[in-house]
């Protein structure tokens, strides 16, 4: 069986992680810009796989469960954060809430 | 298995940029979720059927559901009946789905040909992943557990704050 190329699969991660800053820098809206995040942090455990499959390692795979944690607690708090800030000035625009105290 | 993983890529690449060109939070939830399945199918035809596993129960479940939950939670109001009339249209669900349907075409031409010995060079299993992480990367754990402990702690400090009403 053929195995995958290294380019091929780290050209998957590129075009995520790039979509996923697209994503960050385009939308205003606070969910949709943590959800380009998610995007983002999916695409580097992407590459960690892709690498891990090259060399037939586990490691890749380990990195991309501690990516997988650092996400699982990154969207928990965010949610939470965007919770608050709806809460507070009914508005999930990004330009909108750039008063952080007061 | 070329033509497996190109498929996969291309509806992964598709989905983000529908994901991040929606105007509703709820059909972009659904893209991105298309999205995570395509890349748990590459981890699939990658050889890592652990680190797919994970994808779809961990990404694709969990995370998915808390903003689901969100989403709901931020469209308490008037319009939000008016709004959910026009997220039943077709043209709402029939993008994701259409793209869900390839991937389990996908999945189950890989089940017919012969399933998962066949579908890459070397298959790093779920042993060999779980004997690395309790040994090598026992620290790793660790602070990984302190990482999940203070965003649990963040979320109950925050969450109570929303409750308070502050």
């Amino acid at each position: 069986m053929t195995a995958i190329p290294l380019d091929q699969g780290l050209g998957l991660a590129a075009a995520l992680f790039a979509l996923g800053l697209a994503g960050v820098l385009v939308r205003r809206n606070l969910l949709f810009m943590l959800m380009s995040l998610e995007v983002m942090l999916n695409a580097a455990g992407v590459a960690f796989v892709v690498a891990g499959a090259r060399w037939a390692a586990a490691d890749g795979q380990i990195m991309f469960i501690l990516v997988l944690t650092f996400a699982a607690s990154e969207v928990s708090v965010g949610l939470a954060l965007i919770l608050l800030m709806h809460r507070r000035n009914s508005t999930l625009d990004a330009d909108a809430n750039y008063h952080l105290r007061g | 298995m070329n033509a497996m993983f190109d498929i996969a890529a291309g509806i992964a690449v598709l989905a983000t940029v529908m994901m991040i060109t929606r105007p509703s939070a709820v059909h972009a939830l659904l893209y991105l979720t298309v999205s995570l399945l395509a890349v748990a199918m590459v981890f699939f035809v990658l050889g890592a059927p652990f680190a797919a596993a994970l994808e779809v129960i961990i990404y694709a479940g969990a995370i998915m559901v808390l903003f689901v939950f969100v989403v709901m939670m931020l469209n308490i109001g008037g319009e939000a009946e008016a709004l959910e009339t026009g997220w039943l249209k077709p043209s709402a669900w029939i993008g994701p789905s259409f793209l869900a349907l390839l991937l389990g075409l996908e999945l189950g031409a890989l089940a017919v040909s012969g399933g998962l010995a066949r579908t890459a060079a070397a298959v790093v299993g779920p042993q060999a992943v779980g004997i690395a992480l309790t040994g090598p990367y026992m620290l790793a754990v660790e602070i990984a557990s302190f990482l999940l402990l203070a965003a649990v702690v963040a979320a109950f400090h925050l969450g109570r704050a929303v409750m308070r009403g502050v």
